[in-house]
């Protein structure tokens, strides 16, 4: 399954909710505000076996809109629109964690 | 018309919701009324103002740039929570080099931007006549 979560960690539990029900296989993609949660930060943490594991991906557009390119956590995988589209045809059902 | 001390307090990033433009609207009306606008930026309403925000893969408008114009404003108060630039790993250094020119001192550029803690942000916002939460 492919997990977008588009909310900042900082201000909603949306990835933490995320994180308590992702199985093995699945991936989490960064959009919007959720960019946020694949900086280099005090909650970077949560995120950091899933990174090492090259499952966690952050949509490049919205990482530059923050001006935190230079500052990403470890081993995030950056997609475009088109990377995007790739991530849905190969995981399947995507959940939203809106 | 009498001054009043006008603080803005922005708590979320630029572009997920309306909430930080809106914000840069209405303190740019408080200041063409003339009166002592400061503005504060804590937990992710930092990011508003990191430098090298980029958003053409977004289609978004970059209103970051018009943060540069509040100096032309006489708005020269912007307090950033140190706690919430530590929080997201950043430091006053990521952010935009903001300046106003002095005009009591013979127009000198000056920093717009100070860093303070929580504690020291708490005796500022007991200062104000209005807060306003975007």
């Amino acid at each position: 399954m492919l997990h977008t979560v588009n909310k900042s960690s900082f201000e909603r539990n949306s990835l933490q909710s995320c994180l308590n029900t992702i199985d093995d296989s699945s991936v989490i993609l960064f959009i919007e505000d959720g960019v946020i949660n694949a900086a280099n930060n005090n909650n970077s943490s949560m995120i950091a076996d899933l990174a090492t594991q090259g499952r966690i991906f952050a949509l490049q557009g919205d990482v530059e809109a923050r001006g935190i390119s230079s500052k990403l956590a470890d081993n995030i995988k950056l997609v475009d629109y088109a990377g995007f589209v790739d991530l849905v045809v190969e995981h399947g059902t995507a959940v939203s964690w809106v | 018309m009498a001054t009043k001390k006008f603080m803005y307090l922005n708590r979320r990033s630029s572009f997920g919701t309306v909430y930080a433009i809106e914000s840069l609207e209405v303190v740019l009306i408080a200041a063409a009324f003339e009166q002592d606008v400061s503005l504060a930026f804590i937990d992710d309403g930092v990011y508003q103002i990191v430098e090298g925000q980029e958003t053409d893969g977004i289609g978004m408008k970059n209103f970051s740039k018009t943060f540069h114009a509040l100096g032309d404003y006489d708005i020269n108060k912007l307090y950033v929570s140190k706690e919430s630039l530590e929080e997201r790993g950043l430091s006053e250094s990521d952010l935009m080099p903001l300046v106003y020119e002095d005009e009591d001192d013979d127009w000198e550029e000056k920093p717009s931007i100070r860093v303070v803690t929580n504690e020291e942000l708490k005796a500022i916002m007991s200062e104000q006549d209005v807060c306003l939460s975007f």
